[in-house]
């Protein structure tokens, strides 16, 4: 067994660190992997260009930069403040976590596409998350504005990541069955979803009581910010 | 919808780097228009030279749009009509997800049922513009302009998930996975059940972080440490195992920047200026929730 294309994962992780342009890391470790492996330049690039191609389905949520970018132009954003801020009861932690057990919740009944970083996070989830601040704590430096929209965009990934295996139809359960009816054992979908609860459970569990806690931690920064 | 981004980047006097955006925008157009006609190996130039242009030649762009207070004044007058197309995506969404797939003429479906989602989600799209046009009337230019500025706020980051995804293909051909596995195995002290548990959801974590993708730590974890020892050795239960085990690796999803499209892509989006500003903020989920994985498998899967 050769050892050599590993060399591919030694350059991604240095680049990374090294802090490069993740698209030269990427182009550099394909590169590398294949020529280790004894593969020829034009392959590897042939190689490259046809996974780019094939791949392209997972670029079309770009088509919804237009509508929302026109939609910010019509104040969307802001409305979303407006709205966030007649809720007396909102804050920055509150609203993540039910925002998490929302995308959780419809993503474990296959609703996938409900929510997602592009469709709610930015045009409607973020801006409510720092309204909700802004109406606690005052107006709010950069720094926290930022970490509340890292906030809300781990929302949506815990929620999606760790309620999906929940539906019984999603791509990760079906490798799996595949994967182990290869090797001999037929599991019914249905237990390997069963399985996946648990996890569910601790996540929302740490992820919640993580967001919860953020609303203390705001407090303490904004509070270091003004003395 | 890239090639009128370009077209305007062009024009774009303002954006000393203008040359940069207008060609990076109008080669990712001409993938999206023709890429199925050009060989593999055009495709492949073309994303070198994507990747020459989007890591040196791009700059921000200056396209007209409304100022914060001309914002906060349209908010007020046009209440919560403005939420409404953007309600409409993910309400069209799910019933084109419900319906299309049993849509059909003559037993051909409309849609290819693997892309569903995709399809009913675009189509939700299209209609929420149209709606948003229709309602609001803005200048013709708009929807360009407006994509543009989005666009050049995302920048070379928008490729990135369609090239890690070209990352992965190369390495499947070159066979890192089987390398992979074999340090495993090899290198790794499993006698005990709960070290093979370990070596099991640690070694989905970071090969998941490695390749930015579960599915493709799946089969070489599984097919390496799962099978043969936890399952046939230590008499664990398939299911518990692949179940818990890919969401350990889901652990390491949260913690990588491979893992582009959830990690660096919303970073862009949100125009955070640490482009590991969400994964930061991830981590100390991820790290618990993967202890929590191991204890649930080794409690549960030998004894189901």
């Amino acid at each position: 067994m050769s050892l050599w294309p590993l060399l591919g994962i030694a350059v991604l992780v240095i680049g990374f660190a090294a802090g490069l342009n993740p698209l030269i890391v990427i182009v550099a470790s394909a590169l590398t992997t294949g020529l280790a492996a004894g593969l020829a330049p034009l392959h590897i690039i042939g190689a490259l260009g046809k996974a780019f191609n094939d791949n392209r389905y997972v670029s079309i949520i770009w088509l919804i930069l237009p509508v929302i970018g026109l939609l910010e132009r019509e104040g969307l954003q802001e409305r979303a403040r407006i709205v966030i801020g007649q809720v007396q009861a909102a804050t920055v932690g509150r609203l993540l976590i039910a925002y998490l057990a929302l995308r959780q919740v419809t993503v474990a009944i296959g609703l996938t596409s409900l929510c997602g970083q592009a469709q709610t996070v930015r045009p409607l989830i973020a801006p409510m998350a720092e309204a909700a601040a802004e109406v606690k704590l005052g107006p709010i430096s950069d720094r926290l504005r930022h970490l509340i929209r890292a906030y809300a965009a781990s929302a949506d990934n815990v929620g999606a990541f760790f309620g999906e295996d929940i539906f019984i139809a999603v791509s990760s359960i079906l490798l799996i069955k595949g994967f182990l009816q290869q090797s001999g054992f037929d599991i019914p979908p249905l237990r390997l979803s069963l399985w996946a609860i648990p996890t569910a459970l601790m996540a929302f569990a740490i992820h919640g009581v993580r967001l919860w806690r953020l609303d203390t931690r705001l407090k303490r920064l904004a509070a270091e910010k003004q003395p | 919808m890239f090639a009128a981004v370009s077209v305007r980047s062009f024009g774009d006097r303002a954006n000393r780097r203008r040359i940069g955006n207008g060609a990076f925008w109008a080669l990712l157009a001409v993938s999206f228009l023709f890429g199925s006609e050009l060989g593999d190996v055009a495709n492949g130039i073309l994303v070198l030279a994507l990747m020459v242009l989007g890591s040196s030649a791009m700059g921000l762009g200056s396209p007209k749009t409304t100022s914060v207070a001309e914002r906060e004044a349209s908010a007020r007058v046009k209440g919560n009509s403005i939420l409404t197309p953007a309600l409409l995506i993910p309400a069209i969404a799910i019933v084109g997800t419900l319906t299309l797939g049993r849509l059909g003429i003559h037993g051909t479906p409309l849609a290819d049922p693997k892309q569903v989602t995709l399809i009913a989600l675009a189509l939700g799209i299209v209609v929420a513009l149209l709606v948003a046009v229709l309602r609001f009337r803005p200048p013709p230019l708009a929807p360009v302009e407006e994509g543009r500025r989005l666009c050049d706020a995302i920048g070379w980051a928008i490729i990135l998930p369609q090239l890690l995804a070209s990352l992965g293909a190369v390495f499947a051909i070159s066979g890192v996975g089987a390398a992979v596995g074999h340090i495993a195995i090899t290198w790794l002290p499993l006698g005990h059940p709960l070290a093979a548990v370990v070596a099991y959801c640690v070694g989905m974590a970071l090969f998941t972080m490695v390749m930015g993708n579960a599915f493709a730590a799946f089969p070489v974890m599984t097919a390496a440490i799962g099978v043969p020892l936890i399952v046939h050795r230590f008499g664990g239960d398939p299911a518990i195992m692949g179940a818990v085990g890919m969401l350990a690796g889901y652990c390491g999803t949260l913690a990588t920047p491979m893992a582009a499209n959830y990690n660096i892509v919303p970073a862009a989006l949100l125009e955070l200026p640490d482009r590991n500003g969400v994964i930061r903020v991830q981590i100390p989920t991820a790290i618990p929730l993967l202890v929590c994985n191991i204890i649930l498998m080794y409690l549960l899967v030998f004894r189901f």
